[in-house]
């Protein structure tokens, strides 16, 4: 007999998997609240919002890596944006030699773990002598975030039909009117979606960082910051008002991704 | 005024266009090029420095990197000390892997099988947000639980239940003051952390299993465990295969938990961390770096063989 009712059992696990999911999150938003500065006690003895203001203004050393990740997340964002839509466009097209081989490459970045991304840049700029840099940051975002824009990308691409592109040309539009005209205004969601995700997780990343960011105290991304903090903790409720912050900043934007693809075969976030 | 089929040109971008008409190759290697270039150059060449740096060798006197070919480093992973990391590392992530495949189960069968409407949809971000959400303030998360004054103390407490997780901190190997200091609290912090990576793949894979076979099944007599065993597992393995690339693939590499959760032993990762940081062994840091991307080789050779690369 099969019946359309699941059984219990599997509906409490199931629903018990997905608090297990959910609930370690919320204790982020309470424990900032916490008279506790020097432990996690649990339950907090006492509740304040005082952190917030401390965070504003007595805490100076959270403005600069702030500034710094949002410029790292803007740039690598945009530099994934344009080579992730380009790959996606020639990978649309008529199947051509290496294409399997190219398709792995856009995926390796994101494949691999994430230590053996930051020690090959390491290794890379240590043989040609670079310095680290804003700029060696943003070189390693980059390489992972064209993956998730090209994904989002071709899904688009590959569900639009090829017709409109002929019927623009058949109209008179040369290729870069259709592109402007018909291509763009059609693949604009997606393309925002992938580019919120691939801020989301520029802006969150301290793996490949540690390795492309050097030491000096302006390479400091607010991940790394936090990564500081946790090792070496004053003042904890702090850490946690930043923590909601970087929260806040990766999830909006994988929330906003997924309403924008809703609805077709392509939703947004299924390969990080 | 003639009339003409054939639209005059209007400038550079209606030449461009027929030249693209013509030969669309040149269209197809002027999409490719940049990407490529930056991919290749920055990704592929770094691999190359990366593989490259593991043949060289360390002066043990002078500290020194000498710039030639060499085995001697990779001799060097063989070391008792350093053997015992790549050891540890690969048993912690077999072991994550599989309690992943457990828990994320259930999750999956339900969210593909019975999850209609609003529930699917729940299901779908449920697992979507964490899986995004930011990877440190997750970790961080868990400190908050894992801490001897934390949730599972206090839980523990107030049901006089204590006693377990001293018991289990007790036993050899995975000592500690408190969860947050002991191997159990890196393993159930790895577990949480890439637990979505399984249930996607699985879901995915269970998503294509048709009705129609598990209404066959039942017609011929099966029990739900017997359809559950001979039917529902089988289809679903390649789904359970391609989930435990990314969770064993990213328990290879991690080194922020273990150096932040549990008793600071060695993983593969903190010592690539270490030993290209203060210790300047760049050479050793490559060679340990690339038995990851061995393993995953091999681990993924066998998943395609396995089918595991339909349900990605």
């Amino acid at each position: 007999m099969l019946s359309d009712r699941s059984p219990l059992s599997l509906r409490l696990a199931a629903i018990g998997g997905l608090l297990f999911l959910h609930l370690p999150i919320l204790l982020i938003f309470l424990y900032a609240f916490t008279t506790e500065e020097r432990s996690f006690q649990f339950p907090p003895p006492g509740l304040t919002t005082q952190w917030f203001t401390t965070a504003w203004f007595d805490r100076p050393d959270i403005w600069p890596p702030l500034y710094l990740s949002l410029k790292v997340a803007a740039i690598a964002t945009s530099l994934a944006l344009i080579l992730g839509t380009l790959v996606a466009g020639a990978m649309t097209r008529a199947a051509f030699f290496g294409r399997e081989q190219i398709s792995l490459l856009i995926l390796l970045p994101i494949a691999l773990p994430g230590v053996i991304t930051g020690m090959a840049l390491r290794s890379a700029f240590g043989v040609l002598d670079i310095p680290f840099s804003t700029w060696t940051i943003i070189l390693g975002h980059a390489t992972f975030c064209i993956v998730i824009v090209y994904n989002n990308a071709v899904a688009r691409l590959r569900r639009l039909s090829g017709g409109i592109m002929e019927a623009s040309a058949d109209l008179g539009a040369n290729a870069f009117q259709t592109f402007r005209h018909v291509l763009l205004p059609n693949m604009g969601s997606a393309l925002l979606a992938g580019g919120m995700l691939a801020f989301a997780l520029s802006f969150d990343e301290v793996i490949v960082t540690i390795f492309t960011a050097g030491s000096g105290s302006g390479a400091k991304t607010l991940p790394i910051w936090m990564l500081d903090e946790l090792i070496r903790p004053r003042q904890r409720p702090v850490t946690n008002v930043v923590a909601i912050v970087v929260f806040a900043a990766t999830f909006l934007p994988i929330l906003a991704a997924y309403y924008l693809t809703r609805g077709g075969s392509e939703t947004a976030g299924m390969g990080k | 005024m003639t009339a003409s089929a054939i639209l005059p040109e209007r400038g550079l971008a209606d030449r461009l266009t027929a030249v693209f008409w013509r030969r669309p190759r040149l269209l197809l290697a002027l999409l490719l090029t940049p990407p490529l270039l930056w991919l290749g150059v920055v990704y592929l060449g770094s691999l190359a420095a990366l593989l490259l740096q593991s043949f060289y060798s360390i002066d043990e006197f002078s500290g020194v990197v000498k710039e030639e070919f060499t085995l001697k480093t990779y001799g060097e992973l063989f070391r008792p000390s350093n053997f015992d990391i790549l050891v540890r590392t690969v048993t912690m992530a077999a072991l994550v892997t599989l309690a992943c495949a457990v828990l994320a189960f259930p999750i999956a069968y339900f969210a593909a099988r019975y999850a209609k409407g609003h529930w699917k949809a729940a299901f779908y971000l449920g697992v979507m947000l964490p899986l995004w959400s930011s990877y440190l303030v997750k970790v961080y998360a868990w400190k908050l639980i894992l801490a001897k004054e934390g949730i599972i103390g206090w839980a523990a407490e107030q049901t006089h239940t204590s006693w377990i997780i001293s018991g289990l901190l007790s036993i050899p190997g995975l000592e500690g003051s408190s969860l947050s200091t002991s191997p159990i609290g890196t393993f159930m912090v790895f577990v949480y952390i890439w637990l979505p990576y399984m249930i996607l793949p699985m879901q995915a894979a269970l998503e294509r299993v048709p009705n129609s076979m598990l209404e066959a099944s039942a017609d011929l007599g099966a029990t739900r465990a017997q359809t559950f065993r001979t039917v529902v597992l089988p289809l679903a393995l390649p789904g359970v295969i391609a989930g435990s690339i990314f969770t064993f693939s990213l328990t290879l590499g991690d080194y922020i938990i273990p150096q932040i959760i549990g008793n600071s032993a060695n993983f593969i990762g903190m010592a690539v961390y270490q030993l290209q940081g203060t210790a300047g062994n760049i050479p050793l840091a490559a060679a340990f770096a690339v038995v990851p991307i061995g393993i995953m080789l091999v681990y993924l050779a066998l998943a395609r063989r396995m089918g595991a690369f339909d349900a990605l």
